[in-house]
């Protein structure tokens, strides 16, 4: 096993008799250094290819019947409200309807549940086609400000709604100013159905990134008036709905939650929705819906995640299949030194 | 300096009287080299003859303002270091971008904080500034090394004292004792020998390992003792300026009223070795960089590995697509700002400013687009090279610090003095080599001879060695029925039926430096047995009495050693010794020979005077000396080449032609260096003559004076009678059979020699003379042709420009990795042409390792450089550049897509803290490990497999298929990352309580998946893992986990606030989508890996399953066989003559009887 075997020849003879020197020079012996370090070295073996691909279809497959279940009880109702709500007359400008401070915006929608549902029933408002993860909007808010009382004129970044009259607005910046102003009042069999609006946000949100000693002053005050206005008087951290609103989206079409319903519906219960249609969207074009919706363990009604699961198991499945048949038809002994390159007939490898 | 007193006597002695040719021509400055030094006179004191040395005048020196004799060969000081390394970061185009992005950063267009652009381009920059300084520190310390060396200089009142080279100056006078190097370019003055020559040896400058003679001038030899220098005072020398000839000198020297001219004959240059001479007195002329050494040593040009020019190219590629979807990204700004701005209430488009205004959207685009150049940054892996530098230093530190390519006896470690091309080793196809103290020891011995017609010598040499263990071991792979024809005896001896023994291995215990020869019937007086002992006779004395050496006795022991001008010539006077004809003595005309089996009563001490001698130079491949013996009787003994001894042979001389040249091209094939040897008897009146001729011809003076003595010796050379033919060895170094190997490691790639001597007719063989020609415009395309038809093609005698011209054009030629090896200085242009240089360090001087990229103390660990430290670095770095595209893709385009959601407004999905963390702390570290720890294969196998080398050279680890295959990876996985994460996350509940996914949750669970994936991915691209990997890969993904939990306590986090805690640990789809984008984002490597292990599997893959399998302890036979084979094939250099031998003695076997076969391989 000597494959220095044949240098080895030269024997005593090119020694010059020089005696080892400057040994002290010589590398100290360590595992690390020698690159020797005990390692795992696994392999892909036929075996193992095969149990990896039925491993992960028998975990996938399973995720995936179970998260498409969880997706399925989910009820959903979808009402679009927004062309809807605009009324005849106004039906060629609705710019001109929804600017106008003199229509009135009240408008009633009538719901009709297709399934039962169990309480509770979170209500959502979605908007589309709004970019609430545009980068001019993103950037325009202050944490700080929304935080701490003391940087309550700290108004950078929240260019152009900064401040108004040189006062600074609070909360200042794009995000705040748009606040979604549509009002929902739900009503069953003629009985206001109670909508809790509580604990809608996340509870750190509330509790550390809204203060609960900084109020609105100079909000909406401005030139331009744009969303919903804020009472003065009850300190931010209670304004669950700027809150919730000031996450911005990820994408363009977005839900938001309105707040819960503790009622159980019933199949074919019809809901009144009375509600108030502040909120612009038809300059851009954006849709406007209200969605009553309950939730599982895994949330909302999203068909996708069991999917791609299955797909994905399955798949693993089909390739657990594919290379054991290929395994089968075109077997390769394990470490068959017939594959050896010098083994192999010189055919135009890559 | 102990037993200089001793010694002293014994070298005085005038040799000028018995050269010929080399040296003391008078000093007219009759030197024959190009060069002005003829007129030397005339041209002192004119502009570039500015030069004044006032010796051993320290005082009136001082007021010349020359430079001491410090050197240093770092490339920055301390205060140049930072601007100048900074400079040098930034000269890289893609630390340039970073740069440029930096500043921008400082500016409202760049989407991201200051810090996350600023902070990672610190920290790279940084560590490669760090890298640069540790690197020219090393090279400081080098310098140290050298500049305190010690030297004796005068200090005064004849006073010597040891001082450091640094603190030479011009004019001191220096005292150098035998086999130190000179420390400056020095005048010689005097030294031991009456006559004020020495030897020198100019190994760290040409090459040359023959010793050179210098003379001083007759006027200083008085100045022989220390004390003479008190009143040595009023020298002057006025010379040329500092320049890079080595072999000009121009200059007088003015002492006592008197000019003399000095020629190059007087000077010794820095950097060369004083040898066979006790001491000399010199008196320093040029100091530190105005040497000549230190003139001739070019800036090495810095060498970048192919595989990083490659890498070049695609970080230009990835600029290309950065401009691309940039483009895309601000027009698509525009076009939205344009159109949709407008009614974008929510923007307050009335209030924008210029970087947003719908009413000019060509400037805002143009805006944007700096913007989204620095967005998709992250499609520029900006810590790759900072990566690839770190881990070529780890490489480098272990290639420092392997411990199989450690030295015992030099005590010197393989040193990669640039980590550039660590992984440029393992490409390497073509090896350029000087042979002689690279390839062999240039230490000779003494095998074989044939006398008379009848070879003597039954020792092996190592070409037949190695023949008869390849035909040991593949045994079972030839066809012809060996069982009967090998007896195998534990692999150590293999008998031949026939009856010659190839002794193998460690049966072969010379105890005698240079002499191997075993044959009983010359040993002991046996010769006088034999039926031509006046013949052997002869031969021995010829060998005892014709040469030049000097023999040295060792008075503790009595015993002799010789100072031989060439080891072949001690070889044959240690042998000659062996056979019982010691010479033992030599004085101004004769020579003293101790003989012990010549006549009856034992030992008897013969002087023969020598008359004549006309010595080797490589134009006459001959030397001659004439004598005569105790008898009176005058005779001339000559030893030369064959050929220019058969072409000089009387017609009664040619008895044993025929005979012996069998046995020279016996010899030749087994790798000897021979010679012929054959003597000529001489009538009084026909030498007085003739000397009387010679001696008219040497007195000459004028340019034809050596074609004069060329002349009247070939007139005396003639009508020889052939004695017999020596067979040295050249030893090759130790492991340098590995030859073969590094043919191996090419398997068929090309070799080529530069060599000094053409020792055997394989291969293509060319001289310095040919060699020029075919170097010529029009000849050197079909050379290079005609060059790579041949496994190996030898160049002999050829210039240090000339080895450099052949590398540029091989490497030019074949456009492949070319390896230069060398040990002298005459192998630097070599060394830095060639895509690597590596010197061989510990032997002779520095020049060679100074100019090299890497230097190892001995040939063999070439193989060991090559095979395992080449093999591994370089998949390192391809998996690792490639991995590094990949990661950089994958993530650097989930945030293109989203700014198509996001109406191109360049916000990022990612908070910038996640981004700054990606490449420098999430995935740096376990790509680190790939590039440092990664091993395809333990290192045995790579040397028992060097087949496996051929990936390499191949380049199978970082093609275009490959590289792309990463990319289009890269890419699947983007789109996998980001839509499966869109369409998870749409616009439904994330939680039970109902709560719905902002930006920030989605950003995070995406970058968690990210995190996830690519270090799975790199997970599965590794197939070796130690604790280091396992901690690195799991330590990042931890890493994620623990600091998005910790910076979600703090503030600063925005909407990431406690989100893993609150808003994601919670929330089973963020999980789900973990585990599912993972899966799919590795899936399909996964098959591709999986199907082409199956059915195309790579060498290491099997022999990875092999070892898996410890078939190899299972199934031994297959795994010798496959060792071998793995091994074989090679027709190159030894091997080849390996080769031959064995097709000889196959061929012998079938004859049954004695063929002569001349193989040639080529």
């Amino acid at each position: 096993m000597d494959s220095h075997a044949a240098g080895s020849s030269s024997g005593g003879s090119g020694d010059g008799g020089a005696p080892p020197r400057r040994n002290s020079r010589k590398p100290k012996y360590s595992k690390f250094t020698q690159q020797e370090l005990p390692a795992c070295k696994p392999i892909l073996t036929p075996k193992w290819v095969v149990l990896v691909f039925l491993i992960v279809g028998v975990i996938f497959v399973p995720i995936g019947i179970v998260s498409l279940r969880a997706s399925q009880q989910v009820v959903e109702i979808v009402d679009r409200y927004d062309d809807a709500c605009v009324p005849a007359a106004n039906e060629n400008d609705k710019l001109a309807y929804i600017k106008n401070q003199t229509i009135p915006k009240t408008c009633n929608r009538t719901l009709t549940v297709t399934k039962d549902m169990k309480q509770p029933i979170f209500v959502y408002y979605q908007l589309d086609n709004f970019y609430q993860n545009h980068r001019r909007y993103v950037k325009s808010r202050n944490d700080g400000q929304l935080r701490d009382k003391s940087k309550a004129s700290d108004t950078s970044n929240c260019d152009p709604e900064a401040t108004v009259d040189g006062k600074p607005i609070i909360p200042c910046g794009l995000i705040a100013w748009s606040l979604f102003n549509d009002t929902y009042n739900l009503i069953l069999n003629n009985k206001n159905l109670t909508v809790d609006k509580k604990d809608i946000s996340w509870k750190s949100d509330r509790e550390h990134k809204f203060g609960s000693h900084v109020f609105p002053s100079n909000f909406q005050k401005g030139r331009l008036q744009g969303g919903k206005i804020l009472n003065s008087s009850i300190p931010l951290s209670e304004h669950e709905d700027l809150i919730v609103w000031m996450r911005t989206a990820a994408l363009p079409t977005f839900r938001k939650l309105y707040g819960r319903i503790y009622v159980d519906l019933k199949v074919n219960d019809t809901i009144t929705v009375q509600l108030e249609n502040n909120y612009n969207t038809y300059s851009f074009g954006g849709k406007k819906k209200l969605v009553l919706s309950t939730t599982t363990w895994l949330g909302g009604k999203n068909d996708f995640l069991g999917l791609a699961y299955l797909t994905v198991g399955g798949l693993c499945f089909f390739l657990a299949f594919a290379f054991t048949l290929l395994y089968l038809i075109k077997p390769r002994k394990l470490g068959d030194n017939n594959y050896l390159s010098w083994n192999r007939p010189p055919v135009g490898r890559r | 300096m102990g037993r200089s007193g001793g010694g002293r006597r014994r070298d005085r002695m005038r040799w000028s009287k018995l050269y010929t040719f080399n040296c003391f021509r008078g000093h007219h400055g009759d030197a024959g080299d190009e060069g002005p030094s003829s007129d030397a006179a005339g041209a002192v004191g004119g502009p570039g003859f500015s030069r004044v040395v006032h010796c051993n005048n320290p005082v009136l020196q001082k007021t010349l303002k020359y430079p001491t004799n410090y050197i240093t060969t770092t490339k920055y000081n301390i205060i140049t270091f930072f601007p100048k390394a900074i400079f040098e970061q930034f000269r890289r185009v893609a630390n340039l971008y970073f740069l440029l992005t930096a500043i921008l950063s400082l500016t409202p267009v760049c989407p991201f904080s200051p810090v996350s652009m600023i902070a990672p381009l610190a920290f790279v920059v940084g560590l490669s500034m760090l890298k640069e300084g540790l690197e020219d520190w090393r090279r400081f310390i080098q310098d140290m090394k050298v500049n305190n060396r010690k030297v004796a200089v005068h200090k005064g009142d004849g006073e010597f004292v040891y001082r450091h080279w640094e603190e030479l100056c011009v004019g001191d006078v220096v005292k150098v004792e035998k086999d130190q190097f000179f420390p400056a370019d020095l005048l010689l003055l005097s030294s031991s020998y009456e006559d004020g020559i020495c030897y020198v040896e100019t190994m760290n400058l040409d090459g040359e390992t023959n010793l050179k003679v210098k003379r001083s001038l007759e006027v200083t030899l008085p100045l022989e003792e220390d004390e003479s220098f008190k009143d040595f005072q009023e020298a002057v020398i006025r010379c040329e300026d500092p320049n890079p000839s080595l072999y000009t000198f121009t200059g007088n020297f003015e002492y006592e009223r008197q000019v003399y001219a000095l020629d190059p004959f007087q000077i010794l240059l820095r950097d060369s070795k004083l040898r066979n001479t006790s001491f000399i007195y010199g008196v320093v002329i040029f100091t530190g960089h105005d040497s000549k050494v230190m003139q001739n040593s070019t800036e090495s040009p810095s060498k970048r590995s192919r595989i990083e020019r490659k890498m070049d190219l695609i970080i230009y590629i990835l600029f290309t697509v950065l401009m691309l979807i940039s483009l895309i990204s601000s027009i698509g700004f525009a076009v939205r700002i344009k159109l949709d701005l407008p009614h974008w209430w929510y923007l307050q488009p009335q209030n924008s400013n210029k970087l947003d205004d719908p009413s000019r959207p060509a400037l805002s685009g143009i805006f944007h687009l700096i913007t989204a150049l620095i967005l998709y940054g992250y499609l520029i892996p900006i810590s790759l090279y900072v990566s690839i530098e770190l881990v070529k230093v780890l490489q480098a530190h272990f290639i420092n610090q392997d411990i199989h390519m450690f030295d015992e006896e030099t005590g010197n470690t393989a040193q990669a003095r640039t980590s550039n091309l660590n992984e440029e080793l393992g490409q390497v196809h073509t090896v350029l080599s000087d042979k002689t103290g690279t390839l062999t020891c240039n230490q000779m011995d003494f095998l074989k001879c044939s006398i008379a017609g009848v070879s003597y010598g039954v020792g092996s040499s190592e070409v037949e060695i190695a023949a008869a263990k390849q035909m040991a071991s593949g045994a079972d792979d030839h066809d012809i029925p060996l069982q009967d024809i090998w007896e195998e005896n534990n692999e150590d001896e293999i008998e031949l039926v026939e009856g010659v023994t190839f002794s193998v291995g460690n049966n072969r215990k010379p105890s005698i430096k240079g002499f191997s020869f075993v044959d009983d019937r010359l040993m002991q007086g046996n010769w006088n047995k034999e039926p031509n002992s006046s013949t052997i006779l002869l031969f021995f004395r010829i060998l005892a009495l014709c040469h030049t050496a000097i023999p040295e006795i060792n008075e503790a022991t009595g015993s002799i050693a010789y100072e031989a001008e060439s080891p072949d010539e001690g070889a044959f006077l240690v042998a000659a010794r062996e056979f019982g004809f010691e010479f033992f003595k030599r004085t101004q005309s004769s020579v003293f020979v101790r003989e012990k089996h010549t006549s009856p009563n034992g030992t008897t001490e013969r002087e023969f005077k020598i008359l004549n001698l006309l010595e080797f130079n490589s134009k006459r491949k001959r030397m001659t000396v004439i004598l005569k013996d105790e008898d009176g009787q005058i005779l001339l003994f000559c030893k030369g080449a064959d050929s220019i001894i058969f072409d000089r042979l009387a017609k009664n001389g040619r008895m044993y032609e025929v005979d012996t040249t069998r046995h020279l091209n016996d010899y030749g094939e087994a790798g000897l260096r021979t010679l012929a040897l054959s003597y000529r008897v001489l009538e009084e009146s026909e030498y007085s003559s003739w000397n009387a001729e010679f001696h008219k011809a040497k007195t000459s003076i004028g340019p034809d004076r050596e074609l004069q003595l060329e002349r009247v010796s070939d007139l005396i050379e003639r009508e020889l009678i052939l004695v017999g033919a020596t067979a040295v060895e050249d030893k090759l170094q130790k492991g340098a059979a590995k030859e073969s190997l590094l043919s191996q490691i090419a398997n068929g790639s090309q070799m080529v020699k530069l060599e000094k001597d053409p020792d055997a007719a394989f291969a293509l063989v060319i001289d310095g003379k040919a060699l020029a020609f075919a170097l010529e415009d029009d000849m050197k395309h079909m050379f290079l042709n005609l060059a790579i038809e041949c496994a190996s093609v030898i160049c002999c005698r050829v210039s240090p420009k000339q080895k450099a011209l052949v590398t540029r054009l091989v490497k030019e030629g074949i456009g492949q990795t070319t390896l230069a090896i060398g040990d002298g200085a005459n192998d630097v242009g070599m060394i830095q042409e060639a895509d690597i240089g590596v010197g061989i360090s510990g032997v002779e001087g520095m020049q060679a390792v100074m100019a090299s990229d890497f230097s190892i103390s001995q040939f063999r660990f070439l193989e060991r450089l090559l095979v395992v430290h080449g093999h591994w670095c370089y998949k390192r770095i391809a998996q690792m550049i490639c991995y590094f595209f990949y990661k950089n893709i994958a993530f650097g385009l989930t945030i293109f897509y989203f700014e198509a959601f996001a109406g191109f407004s360049g916000q990022s999905v990612y908070d910038d803290w996640f981004m700054l963390l990606f490449n420098v702390v999430l995935t740096s570290l376990p790509v680190i490990s790939l590039g440092v720890f990664e091993q395809d294969v333990s290192s045995e196998i790579c040397l028992q497999f060097p087949a496996l080398y051929q990936q390499g050279p191949k380049n199978l680890f970082f093609d275009w298929y490959r590289i792309l295959g990463w990319m289009g990876n890269g890419l699947y996985s983007s789109l996998a990352i980001f839509f499966l994460n869109l369409c998870i996350f749409y616009d439904q509940a994330i939680r039970a309580g109902g709560q719905i996914a902002d930006m920030a949750a989605v950003g995070t669970t995406m970058f968690t998946c990210i995190i996830w994936a690519v270090n799975m991915q790199i997970a599965l691209t590794m197939s070796h893992f130690t604790w280091i990997q396992h901690l690195f890969v799991w330590g990042s993904i931890s890493t994620w986990y623990l600091f998005i939990l910790a910076y979600g306590t703090t503030l600063r986090s925005g909407d990431n606030y406690q989100i893993l805690l609150e808003v994601l640990g919670p929330a089973p789809i963020y999980w789900a989508a973990t585990l599912l984008v993972t899966a799919a984002c590795n899936i399909p490597y996964l098959i591709h890996i999986s199907y082409q292990r199956s059915c195309n599997p790579l060498d290491h893959h099997v022999i990875q399953e092999i070892k898996y399998l410890k078939k190899d302890v299972e199934d031994q036979t297959m795994w010798k066989r496959e060792r071998s084979k793995a091994r074989q094939k090679t027709k190159i250099g030894f091997t080849a003559r390996v080769d031959a031998k064995i097709k000889q003695i196959k061929g012998r076997l079938h004859k049954k009887g004695p063929s002569l076969t001349i193989h040639t391989v080529s």
